[in-house]
């Protein structure tokens, strides 16, 4: 447990440095992808939730402090994002080979969602127009995201053994 | 029999082996409630505090650590990332060069014949401020000292903001104006010993006394419609802005609001005018100089002359 939380952190701090200094100015058809969602949310699903609650968390405050943001928003939002996944990844999602994508289309939506939302409760400029009209390519260039993602982030915290005990009724 | 097989008998008192659950779920669910719970309490207090403290008390110094922290990877990461980008630039801006060529072609010829009238005018100027001892706030760029550093990193799409690697340690201070070779980029809004944070024109927050070159109208630029679109916003009806006029910043017009940048940096060109029955001012669409979308080096104006006040 400890080694895979130090690879982990290791992992999602080079996301967030890749994320802030490359990723974050790159714009393909009005859409932004988002890496840093994208690790957060496969991590979450080969670890559980308290797992990804705690690396949403911490990723989060690393994230904001990195950009002078306000302190806790990404965090905030990383953390639920990470927890939701989790769950899912512990319960339904389990084994499913389309839970990656599942789960990075729907964060990716909640995500922009709840960010705008967030913002406009804050006060702060809420470009709704924008993020709807970016929605779309940004989800997208998640999905690409997701494939190589995910098998690195698989190669690199391998999935917990699902042990599956075959009950043999005798009569 | 394979290693994991069970046998059970029905009716035997033999006891079924429980279901092994999934290693997370062997925290109980009050537990993992409880974490996030304060997680998420955590991320509410430090939003409150953060909104509240504004630039300044521990938020701020937690701010600037894990800004330093971050600080090395991002100069490192935009290093390795730069040729990449260099390429795609190269690649996109192949798509519309043939049409850029000419236009540009016919812009050196015009600029030409504006250089010498420029040139013979800021001789003039010169000669007539000494003559009348002419006492000067600040000017751009005789007054400034420039301090060229690199970006590192990009805020999110909501906001119009980049960290620089440069801060205090390097003469930068709150509200320094930034500016590229083409023109205003935005002011310092933040900052720590090693890097700050600039808020760019386009921000919504962002609003910069501006200029027409050629009329003397006076306005304020701030954030248009779209993606680095501008507006010069409050300019009389009366006033002849034309389209191809050129904006640059004003400089302090009011001695109650001081403005935070020196006159005469370009901004942008105005490429329409509009004006309804209704509205007080005219509506006129500004495009800017600076892409800022593709902001690679920027330069901070630093200056030690102290900008003159009302008594």
């Amino acid at each position: 447990m400890p080694a895979d939380a130090a690879k982990a952190a290791g992992l999602l701090f080079l996301v967030v440095v890749v994320q802030l200094s490359v990723m974050a100015n790159v714009d393909i058809l009005s859409g932004h992808p988002n890496l840093l969602l994208v690790t957060l949310v496969c991590v979450s699903l080969l670890r559980g939730a308290v797992f990804g609650a705690v690396a949403g968390f911490s990723v989060g405050l690393l994230a904001d402090a990195g950009v002078f943001g306000t302190l806790g928003f990404s965090a905030l939002l990383l953390t639920l994002a990470g927890y939701w996944t989790g769950r899912y990844g512990e319960t339904t999602g389990r084994d499913r080979a389309h839970a990656p994508v599942l789960s990075i289309a729907v964060i990716t939506v909640l995500y922009q969602i709840s960010a705008l939302v967030l913002r406009y409760m804050l006060g702060e400029p809420a470009p709704a127009h924008h993020i709807f009209a970016a929605l779309g390519p940004t989800v997208l260039l998640n999905l690409i995201l997701t494939v190589p993602v995910y098998s690195l982030t698989r190669r690199l915290l391998r999935p917990r053994e699902w042990v599956t005990r075959e009950v043999r009724l005798l009569g | 029999m394979p290693r994991n097989r069970v046998t059970a008998v029905l009716g035997s008192s033999v006891p079924r082996p429980r279901p092994q659950p999934f290693p997370s779920r062997n925290r109980s669910t009050l537990r993992r409630r409880v974490i996030v719970g304060i997680l998420v309490l955590l991320s509410l207090v430090l939003i409150t505090i953060s909104f509240r403290a504004g630039s300044g008390g521990p938020v701020h110094s937690v701010k600037g650590a894990g800004a330093t922290v971050l600080r090395p990877f991002e100069v490192a990461a935009e290093r390795v990332a730069r040729p990449f980008r260099d390429v795609y630039g190269y690649f996109a801006s192949l798509v519309h060069v043939k049409r850029e060529n000419s236009r540009l072609k016919q812009q050196v010829n015009e600029l030409r014949q504006k250089e010498l009238l420029g040139q013979s005018a800021l001789e003039q100027n010169r000669e007539f401020r000494k003559q009348l001892k002419f006492v000067d706030s600040p000017r751009f760029p005789a007054d400034y000292a420039p301090v060229n550093t690199r970006i590192i990193s990009w805020a999110t799409e909501f906001e119009q903001q980049v960290s620089i690697a440069a801060g205090s340690d390097s003469g930068i201070k709150q509200d320094t104006p930034i500016v590229t070779n083409y023109g205003l980029v935005g002011r310092v809004t933040d900052l720590t010993g090693s890097s700050a944070q600039v808020t760019l024109l386009t921000d919504e927050n962002s609003a910069v006394p501006a200029r027409d070159q050629t009329t003397g109208a006076i306005g304020l630029v701030r954030h248009g419609q779209g993606e680095n679109s501008l507006l010069l916003d409050f300019v009389r009806k009366e006033s002849n802005v034309q389209r191809g006029d050129v904006i640059v910043t004003a400089g302090t017009r009011s001695k109650q609001y001081p403005s935070l940048f020196p006159g005469g940096i370009a901004i942008g060109v105005v490429t329409s005018v509009g004006q309804s029955d209704t509205a007080l001012y005219k509506q006129i669409q500004v495009d800017p100089y600076v892409d800022f979308s593709a902001l690679d080096a920027v330069t901070a104006l630093i200056t030690h002359k102290r900008t003159p006040k009302a008594p």
